[in-house]
């Protein structure tokens, strides 16, 4: 039994993610993987607001951030949705190479967020003396903001073993659900940066 | 793999297929063998506290001993018993019920296994490893931060690895309900079980991430110095009991709905009768689900919510008995007027109906905010906990493994001697747990070693004592059975309970691939329909055609394992700077494997039909 | 699609409606970043009271997750019954969890 499921114009169907049933199966489980990762990330905001005003005399959320910076992050990081969302506009048009460059966009943009994201951390450490431990408030930034920028790590990582993986063989039903489940994670982690630039950053500013 | 291999197999072979296999059956297998293992740990545990308690100020464990088994007593039998024995009954049945060949993800299915295994491995370390935890199975902050040793790391880092296969578990449940279900078997055609396991799989997705935070943030202070409920550096104790029971209280439903399921199985098959208010029972279990989200503060009443804050989480609890009611007047319309056969699976599901609504009735009585300020911490909440826990979940597994074992293992267990089980078990639990109320109401606090003599405690004490040997006593009968089965019992035939679901129109037990040629479901109790029209077995849907499965993979078993030794290093890193070594290596073999399983294609592999024809029929 | 022959293209129909497809998401993008300003700028500015500030923040908030749920993550379209009933399930318990949380954690 041959396994080329190698794509060309008369093979392509509509949407190759969802074509096999196993590519079904992963669409649908990755959804619901997303549906829980809204009940942890919910957990981890919650602390977040119930903890954000218990500094122990350190610095406060007003002290600590800037705009400027966290604007650059969110413009980044939205860019890179939008970035994907063009991959997978071309991987429907069974246009791998495309598909392959707006991927590396996405994550050249995913490594700028990250080296902010470093960048940032380290100024509160180095020039505020704010770290995981110092507070209450601490732990839970750190933690709130960290399980982020985990994923986005995470996802980093994930996105160069399929675009490496992949890079010679073109798109095939087999890893079409692969590359379009990892859109959707890469959307998930803005939906998340969304309420983190909202509810820490801007909220925080505001008091 | 070739399918006529039934010759005798070497020890190793059978090992290595066990190892790597990522058959639900199989997978169910191994679920029963460790939850049965663990079974055995935990009533261990469970005998040493009656014999501690048997009498007034007793000192057969020391005050220390004694709280590390009761807390080691209470999450084994909770985390590592009742719900792999749950998950390992869902593996068994569900895709047979909804007549899939597979699952949906039999690897993940397999990795949910070996986390769970080596989860629950590392928690029981800790007994040889400078103790166990202590801090009780809620783990309560600050009692569990200051708990001195590592016992209370051994807890978070169990729990974190075994939950995270339940979580697997769950999402491959409910992508296999979703996308294969046999041909006209609509939702609403779903045996009851099964419609429990999709039920407790979406419990499953949402209450399982709370746990994951929980114990995150509970490792972070206790091994990376965060403050998140140190209250000196502002941090708050009481967030640690709003996650562990936005996760615990589901939780208690994700015990109880999937033997709610079996028992309706088992009640309209053992009275020949359609299940009563079939409908209405679905509904019941989306509603107890849903309602089951939104009451978890009824078990902070005491902490001091405020009197709105409380009210409406006792309100919205006593609404939980309404679907809950409709289930037990369902199951005894389904018996009224049935024709009945009373063996071993129907008796413990007939000894579930009134245990039950006696745990159901001093739910509503803790519930009651005014009153549970006498109740809380007292033996009264043990025993209500015992009655639905044990009096739902453990006779559900009972009933189900009586039931379904000649689907698993192709053989019978003896009527006789679970007959005897169920009675010598039954008599047991109610000495055990009913005279609990009495002690609770005449003020027993729970988890205390010792109780003073003259208080109107002793026989109470001693009574107690009596039935837990006696429920033990049950229990060593009922594994006397399976391993007595297991040598002598006899062959049975593919459906010898006059079934009505799909399950039982295959072979006992099952191929691999389950059925050779997907069945046409044409209504509810599918298997009864075909029966009643003089058929007696189903119609295929698809011609006779080549089957596509999974390949098996040592993986799953890999990964956890590297996630066992991360997990040593995780809570040694903090004494010893070497147990970096473990942590580095053990992540490392975990994303190894990942990235392994990310990049090698596996395409799993073809059942011909010529293989399949050549099969006896 | 057996017509299409020699070219590396799927068919002209649906490769238009991929196209229009795109001009959607790109439209929604734009939102997306304008709201991001106007949060930004609110804040920056503090041109507003505290009072009202909060609520604006966080209405802008889900309509930028709206768009990135329906236009980025296809939801809107069908298919979707399942992966948004289970969405919309944890935003609930979410919710539940953030308001048990934020008003019911006693000091």
């Amino acid at each position: 039994m041959s396994h080329d499921h190698s794509l060309n114009p008369e093979t392509m169907p509509h949407e190759p993610e969802k074509a096999t049933l196993e590519g079904k199966n992963k669409f649908l489980g990755f959804w619901f993987f997303l549906g829980g990762e809204t009940v942890l990330f919910a957990c981890l905001f919650g602390t977040y607001l119930a903890l954000r005003n218990s500094t122990a005399g350190g610095p406060t959320t007003n002290d600590l951030f800037g705009l400027e910076l966290v604007f650059i992050m969110t413009i980044l990081l939205l860019t890179s949705s939008l970035t994907s969302v063009y991959a997978m506009y071309h991987m429907k048009n069974n246009n791998f190479k495309k598909m392959q460059l707006w991927l590396g966009v996405t994550a050249v943009l995913g490594f700028a967020f990250l080296g902010c994201e470093l960048y940032e951390f380290n100024h509160y450490i180095h020039e505020y003396e704010f770290t995981f431990r110092s507070s209450a408030f601490g732990s839970a930034f750190y933690t709130l903001v960290g399980f982020h920028g985990g994923h986005v790590t995470f996802g980093l990582l994930w996105l160069l073993a399929l675009m490496i993986r992949n890079a010679k063989r073109g798109l095939n039903l087999y890893n079409a659900p692969k590359f379009y489940v990892f859109s959707l994670y890469w959307h998930f982690i803005d939906v998340v940066w969304v309420f983190i630039f909202t509810v820490v950053y801007l909220m925080g500013k505001v008091g | 793999m070739s399918i006529a291999a039934t010759q005798k197999r070497g020890f190793g072979a059978v090992l290595w297929d066990y190892l790597t296999t990522v058959d639900h059956k199989k997978i169910a297998h191994l679920y029963l063998f460790g939850g049965g293992f663990f079974f055995i740990l935990g009533g261990l545990e469970a005998m040493i506290i009656r014999i501690q308690l048997v009498r007034p100020e007793n000192d057969f464990v020391s005050a220390g001993l004694y709280n590390e088994i009761l807390t080691m007593h209470g999450t084994t039998m909770i985390f590592l018993a009742a719900m792999p024995l749950l998950l390992g009954l869902m593996n068994a049945v569900m895709p047979l019920q909804i007549g899939a060949r597979d699952v949906a993800f039999p690897f993940l299915n397999s990795l949910g296994f070996w986390l769970f295994l080596f989860g629950g491995l590392i928690l029981n370390c800790s007994w040889l490893l400078g103790g166990a935890p202590d801090a009780g199975w809620t783990s309560y902050a600050p009692l569990s931060t200051t708990s001195p040793g590592h016992g209370v790391d051994f807890y978070v880092l169990g729990l974190q690895i075994s939950g995270a296969g339940t979580l697997i578990g769950g999402i491959n449940f409910l992508v296999t309900i979703i996308n294969m279900r046999a041909p006209g078997m609509t939702y609403m055609r779903m045996p009851l079980f099964s419609w429990t396991t999709f039920i407790t799989s979406v419990l499953i997705l949402f209450a399982f991430p709370a746990l994951t935070i929980g114990l995150f943030l509970l490792m972070f202070d206790r091994l990376f110095g965060s403050a998140f409920f140190n209250v000196a550096l502002g941090g708050n104790t009481i967030i640690w009991e709003h996650l562990f029971w936005i996760f615990g209280h589901p939780e208690v439903y994700i015990l109880i709905l999937p033997a709610f399921g079996l028992f309706s199985d088992i009640f309209s098959t053992f009275a020949k009768k359609r299940l009563f208010g079939y409908t209405a029972m679905v509904f019941a279990t989306i509603l107890i689900a849903f309602l089951g989200f939104m009451v978890w503060a009824h078990h902070m009443f005491t902490v001091g919510l405020g009197p709105v804050a409380n009210s409406i989480f006792a309100i919205a609890t006593m609404a939980i008995a309404v679907p809950t009611g409709i289930k037990i007047f369902n199951w005894l319309a389904t018996l009224w007027g049935g024709s009945i056969t009373i063996n071993s699976a129907m008796l413990w599901a007939l000894g579930f109906i009134p245990t039950f609504t006696l745990g159901g009735m001093t739910g509503v009585m803790v519930a009651s905010v005014v009153a549970d300020y006498q109740y809380h911490d007292t033996y009264f909440v043990v025993a209500h906990f015992h009655y639905v826990i044990v009096g739902g979940t453990v006779f559900g597994i009972l009933a189900g493994l009586h039931y379904w074992w000649p689907k698993m293992f192709g053989r019978i267990l003896n009527e006789k001697l679970g007959k005897i089980a169920f009675w010598i078990f039954f008599t047991g639990f109610h000495l055990t747990f009913f005279i609990q109320h009495f002690l609770g109401l005449m003020g027993m606090p729970r988890r205390y070693w010792v109780f003073l003599k003259d208080q109107g405690l002793d026989t109470g004490n001693l009574i107690s004592t009596i039935g837990a040997f006696l429920m033990a006593i049950g229990v060593i009968i009922f594994f006397y059975n399976v391993v007595y089965t297991a040598v002598k019992g006899e062959k049975v035939p593919d459906d010898p309970w006059d079934g009505r679901t799909l399950e039982w129109a295959t072979s006992s037990p099952p191929a691999h691939y389950n059925f050779k040629q997907t069945p046409l479901v044409r209504g509810l109790d599918p298997l009864w329909v075909e029966k009643t029209e003089g058929k007696g077995k189903m119609t295929p849907a698809e011609p006779l055609g080549d089957i596509h499965m999974p390949n098996g993979s040592i993986l799953p078993f890999i990964m956890s394992f590297g996630l066992f030794i991360a997990g040593f290093g995780f809570i040694y890193q903090v004494n010893y700077t070497w147990a970096y070594i473990p942590l580095f290596v053990g992540m490392g073999i975990l994303l190894g494997c990942m990235l392994i399983r990310s990049l090698k294609d596996d395409h799993g592999y073809h059942i011909t039909k010529e293989e399949l024809e050549r099969e006896a029929d | 699609m057996a017509e299409n022959t020699n070219s590396n293209e799927v068919n002209p129909y649906q490769k238009h409606k991929n196209k229009l497809e795109m001009q959607k998401q790109l439209i929604t993008f734009a939102l997306m970043i304008l709201f991001t300003i106007i949060a930004f700028v609110i804040v920056a500015t503090g041109m507003m009271q505290k009072m009202f500030v909060i609520p604006v923040l966080l209405i802008l908030a889900v309509i930028q997750v709206a768009f990135q749920f329906y236009y980025f993550m296809h939801m809107k379209e069908k298919g979707h019954d399942m992966p948004s009933l289970m969405m919309y399930a944890g935003i609930m318990a979410a919710l539940l969890i953030i308001a048990g949380l934020v008003v019911i954690t006693w000091w």
